[in-house]
């Protein structure tokens, strides 16, 4: 949940927005009419009602996204909660078609391009996109360099980010293709629209999302190590004081799987064990949720506290699949995003169904001239940077500011990247002083293994305070249930 | 199962027991003080829980003199006493969390529950409002969590190890609190009076005043507790009943390197089994008991290298 929507106030007041419930007219659309008939026949005590029991259940199961702070805080053991909204956010079924088949080929090209630039690189020896945009990428993982994996996959959980701007198209604003969280808010979300209204799934036929799990178990399982059987998969998590810790107990609980951490397991003759009370058990698939520099302290990062020693080394031999694959931060990485469009066309011979948000590579004399002039407008973005961070977004910014950016980008615009500020799309949210349009993202989790499948919909995440299009948990984001309409 | 849930789950359930047989101890203390005595009797009494546990440099360390309400913040409230009941509850929960999936929902929410409310009273609130009152809180969500554990868990490998933790610590606990108090209480020999309010204290202390009664029917001796609280296999917080269960437990999770433990406990739980309270008041209840706290202390060594912390 890292990545942020870049808009400004301004820009909100100035720009008309796509209303995922209202038209331009004010007329509601379609699919929204059962539920506001709804909305408007239900007493507003009720809904306070609900929405207080919501809370109440949120904070006794325990589902938050911050676990502790240190021993000396008052806030120690107390969880914060991300806000949940009960207006839902609401798909016709033809829309959601259009996006499925447009997340199933991204996905696929983004796979296929790991496959290659860790084999042939047929795609650099063809010019599409320079070499040392991906050699010299520190996401690159060389040590990969010629490894097959089952199926040739290496991205099996893709956490694509879409947004809708303009006149309602959708745009993909990031591929989170190492380890995308957010899939435990989406299916908790659900659970608890059909418990707090069940009467609104009598009235609609929305597209079931709680057995995300089983497909999730089912995909690990099909990307085993050739010749194993019966799997054993385990989630790998960096342990209780992660931030996603909810996601990673919810997730093996629910797929019946270990929790493991790294101190749990071992490597012994390129193979991995963990240690369990009856003895040394064989792990064939690990579901890892720590990142790559994680993994392997005698691989990557020395002082890994987290990770198996010899981890890469049982990785290479073939006897053990880690999913996500090592190295797949290179294909959703700020420089390679403008190519998606490219290895769709190279790898598929088709066009990109998903629009991309229009970039500019800083790195490129004509696009850095465009960008130096049009500052104000744009958002510009460090190549590596992540999570908002080094980030101009033009229209929120004083002439100072931009003036002190601009010199940053001409000493070294190889580093930037500059984007169109969206206009993003919002939806009537409940906010403190009632209803009120809050803009919004939708984090769709595509799964990769013998076949590409998603559950309808995804995770809507909504930004709650005014004007503001930052939809992250940690800025005051919240969620809302995704409906995907059956027709 | 993971040797670390395994470790987790053994361990929430040792500190859940420990914060409640403390409260136990310090409770009887507590009533024991409230007969006519000198000040100094009194606070040798508090002073024998410290040396119980080892904890006189720790207590010295903070505290100048040992009095009633000294030992009861340190054994309570204080969290640098990493054997308070504040420390015990809060090493509960922090074991409980590390494996909240492995728990069920009324489990985990039981032990967070304890927590939060826990971390609600000041020991000066503690002190005011009457320390029997606190005790029998943290006996009370003792129980609540062991009913919702025992009553909601799968019978699998993970509820074996919540048994065992607390088998383990509560044969342990109920051996110290013996041997601490029957000597404060016998000091004439086995031949003497007794006196049947100090008696009745050590006995409710440990759920065991209408045990006795049904069992023994008769008055209240020293041998007959003794008798009670270690060899009586019907008597839950026995020494012998706890060995036992250690035994069967064992048996269940039994692994290619346990044989060794499984062994000790046997004959740790033979031993009792056989054993008759006469010999053992004629060897010495002190040494009896000293042992069988060694002996315990080994099984849990055994265990945790069988199980728990496996070498590689």
């Amino acid at each position: 949940m890292d990545n942020q929507i870049n808009c400004t106030a301004a820009e909100i007041m100035s720009k008309p927005f796509f209303n995922e419930m209202y038209d331009e007219a004010g007329t509601l659309r379609p699919h929204y009419n059962a539920y506001a008939d709804w909305l408007a026949g239900t007493p507003s005590e009720r809904i306070a009602r609900k929405r207080a029991e919501a809370d109440i259940a949120f904070h006794r199961v325990g589902i938050t996204f911050a676990v502790y702070g240190d021993e000396s805080t008052q806030d120690q053991g107390k969880e914060r909660l991300i806000p949940f909204d009960i207006i839902p956010r609401i798909i016709p079924a033809v829309d959601w078609l259009a996006l499925q088949a447009g997340l199933r080929q991204r996905v696929k090209a983004l796979n296929a391009f790991l496959h290659d630039i860790y084999h042939d690189q047929e795609i650099l020896r063809a010019g599409h996109i320079p070499r040392e945009q991906v050699l010299n990428n520190a996401q690159f993982r060389p040590e990969m360099m010629g490894i097959d994996v089952p199926a040739g996959i290496y991205a099996h959980i893709a956490g694509v980010d879409l947004v809708r701007a303009g006149a309602g198209e959708f745009y993909v604003l990031e591929d989170n293709l190492r380890v995308p969280s957010g899939v435990s808010y989406m299916i908790e979300d659900r659970k608890m629209m059909m418990r707090l209204f069940p009467e609104l799934f009598s009235r609609h036929k929305i597209a079931p999302v709680q057995h995300y799990p089983d497909m999730l178990l089912e995909n690990l399982r099909t990307v085993a190590p050739q010749g194993v059987v019966d799997p054993t998969v385990v989630l790998l998590t960096p342990g209780a004081y992660n931030s996603a810790y909810f996601e990673h107990t919810f997730l093996a609980q629910q797929m019946g799987i270990e929790l493991v951490e790294g101190r749990d397991l071992f490597v012994k003759d390129d193979i991995v064990y963990m240690r369990t009370t009856q003895g040394p058990q064989r792990v064939d698939v690990i579901y890892r949720r720590l990142d790559d520099d994680f993994l392997d302290p005698l691989a990557f990062r020395k002082d890994s506290m987290l990770g198996v020693p010899g981890l890469l080394s049982a990785y290479r031999a073939g006897h053990v699949t880690l999913a996500n694959a090592i190295g797949t931060g290179v294909a959703d990485d700020k420089s390679i995003y403008p190519y998606v469009p490219d290895m769709v066309r190279f790898y598929l011979g088709e066009e990109s169904l998903l629009n991309n948000v229009p970039t500019f590579m800083l790195r490129k004399p004509d696009d850095l001239k465009y960008a130096l002039d049009h500052l104000p407008e744009l958002v510009v973005k460090e190549v590596h940077g992540a999570g908002g961070y080094g980030m101009l977004v033009g229209p929120a910014s004083t002439s100072q500011e931009i003036e002190n950016f601009r010199a940053r980008i001409i000493a070294e615009p190889e580093k930037y990247i500059a984007q169109p500020t969206l206009a993003l799309s919002n939806c009537p949210t409940f906010v403190e002083s009632g209803i009120a349009a809050r803009h919004l993202d939708l984090r769709p989790f595509v799964l990769s293994g013998k076949s590409i499948d998603m559950v309808p919909g995804g995770l809507t995440r909504v930004a709650l305070r005014e004007a503001s299009l930052v939809v992250n948990s940690s800025q005051g984001g919240g969620t809302k249930d995704t409906w995907v309409l059956e027709n | 199962m993971l040797s670390r849930t395994a470790d987790h789950l053994y361990w929430l359930a040792r500190f859940t027991e420990r914060a409640e047989n403390l409260a136990r101890l310090l409770d009887v203390t507590h009533q024991m003080s409230l007969v006519p005595q000198s000040v100094a009797a009194e606070n040798q009494n508090w002073g024998a829980i410290l040396a119980l546990n080892s904890l006189e440099d720790a207590f010295a360390k903070s505290y100048a003199e040992v009095n009633a309400e000294n030992v009861l913040r340190f054994m309570v409230s204080d969290p640098d006493n990493q054997t308070s009941i504040y420390s015990c509850l809060r090493a509960a929960r922090e074991n409980a969390h590390a494996v909240r999936g492995t728990l069920t929902a009324e489990t985990w929410e039981s032990c967070n529950a304890t927590w939060i409310e826990l971390r609600e009273q000041k020991f000066e609130q503690i002190l005011s409002a009457g320390v029997g009152e606190f005790f029998e809180w943290v006996k009370l969500r003792s129980a609540v969590t062991r009913g919702v554990t025992f009553g909601t868990m799968l019978q699998d490998d993970a509820l074996h190890f919540i048994r065992l933790g607390g088998l383990l610590e509560r044969g342990d606990n109920t051996a110290r609190i013996l041997d601490v108090k029957y000597h404060v209480l016998n000091t004439n020999g086995d031949e003497g009076t007794t006196d049947f309010y100090q008696w009745g204290a050590l006995l409710r202390s440990l759920s065991a005043f209408e045990v006795y009664r049904k069992v023994y029917r008769d008055l209240i001796t020293p041998a007959r507790v003794a008798e009670l609280l270690m060899l009586r296999q019907d008597m839950p917080r026995s020494l012998l009943a706890c060995s036992s269960g250690i035994v069967r437990v064992l048996k269940a999770i039994t692994n290619a390197q346990s044989s060794e433990t499984e062994r000790r406990a046997g004959m740790l739980h033979a031993h009792l089994h056989f054993t008759r309270i006469d010999d053992v008041l004629a060897q010495g209840l002190h040494e009896y008991l000293t042992d069988f706290m060694d002996r315990i202390y080994d099984l849990g060594d055994g265990i945790s290298r069988d199980f728990l912390v496996p070498a590689t």
